[in-house]
């Protein structure tokens, strides 16, 4: 396995929109495998998407399973063509980009979302995941689409009012 | 050698400070660092931190501020390559407004760790019954469970959210 060169902004391939994976190949179970050895070497990235590494391909990788702080999961997530289906609710949070080195900055996410994928042999799956782990998918499914988290920056004025939780 | 510099203007409010500003200051190919920029009440208030090469800013900006009526302060800014610090904790803090909200608080955090970041004030609500509402970001030395304590001590009337970021790296 290679751990691959992480491109940066303003490399243009990060603004390009990616391609759907149409054959499930050695070369695609292949990649897949560097492009985590890629994720596990950049410190502390909870994800990956294959624009990252240059390559334009509708493929992510999110494993929120590690943190300090645990957080709801699905472990590790290998998302190929992956669409999100519903949205609901709103959050704030800070986010970093392995290709946007040195600045983080607050950006407002679906709470709670659907999610649908193929794994590495084309089969579908489908759940729902809300918080962190929601908004560690729609900054991969970003990438896919050739947006950053700088694209959806708010400012430091706009605060949401973070809702006490009744159970 | 470049230097770094850390720029304070301040004056009333008008359309097109800092494209002025800022456009002298590239003219003579000084660059910018961070920036705060903000209207207050009717001032307009901007904090500049600008790389340049040794130049006399004071000299350089006399003509835009004389102009446009702006008081500039010039402080040296050797720390140039301060480490980024990341806040860790998001506060909201709002009450009924009276005169000590900002200064309890921030004394009663400061007390269990909190290094604040960056800190805004509002005033809202009605003239009659106005309402402070302050956001803080900043890091919790002592950790969060710490200011949740401190909070606990800290006025009726005025209500504390404390929030943990955790901040997400992809």
């Amino acid at each position: 396995m290679t751990v691959l060169d992480i491109i940066h902004y303003p490399d243009e391939r990060l603004k390009q929109e990616s391609e759907n994976i149409e054959s499930f190949d050695q070369s695609l179970k292949d990649f897949v495998d560097d492009l985590e050895e890629t994720r596990l070497a950049g410190p502390g990235a909870v994800g990956i998407a294959a624009p990252q590494v240059g390559h334009a391909k509708r493929i992510a990788i999110v494993d929120v399973s590690g943190l300090k702080k645990p957080v709801d999961n699905h472990g590790y997530l290998l998302m190929i063509n992956p669409e999100i289906t519903n949205w609901e609710g709103m959050e704030k949070g800070r986010e970093g980009c392995l290709s946007v080195p040195d600045f983080t900055g607050n950006v407002i996410r679906a709470e709670k979302i659907k999610i649908r994928f193929q794994g590495v042999d084309g089969e579908w799956t489908e759940f729902e995941t809300h918080g962190y782990e929601a908004r560690a998918i729609q900054h991969e499914i970003d990438h896919l689409d050739g947006m950053l988290f700088l694209d959806r920056l708010v400012s430091r004025r706009t605060d949401l009012f973070q809702r006490k939780s009744y159970k | 050698m470049k230097s770094w510099s850390l720029l304070t203007l301040v004056g009333a409010d008008q359309a097109g400070i800092v494209a002025r500003v800022t456009e002298s200051l590239a003219a003579a190919d000084c660059e910018l660092g961070e920036t705060s920029m903000m209207r207050m009440g009717c001032n307009f208030a901007m904090m500049l931190r600008v790389s340049h090469d040794n130049q006399d800013l004071d000299g350089l900006l006399e003509n835009v501020c004389a102009d446009l009526n702006l008081h500039l302060h010039v402080d040296e800014d050797a720390d140039g390559a301060c480490a980024i610090t990341e806040p860790d904790v998001n506060i909201t803090v709002y009450g009924a407004d009276r005169s000590g909200i900002v200064a309890e608080v921030t004394n009663s955090l400061a007390a269990a760790g909190l290094n604040i970041i960056d800190l805004e004030t509002a005033i809202a609500g009605t003239k009659d019954k106005p309402i402070y509402i302050m956001t803080i970001e900043g890091q919790a030395l002592q950790g969060v469970d710490a200011l949740n304590d401190a909070a606990a001590k800290i006025s009726k009337g005025v209500e504390l959210n404390i929030v943990p970021i955790q901040t997400l790296r992809a």
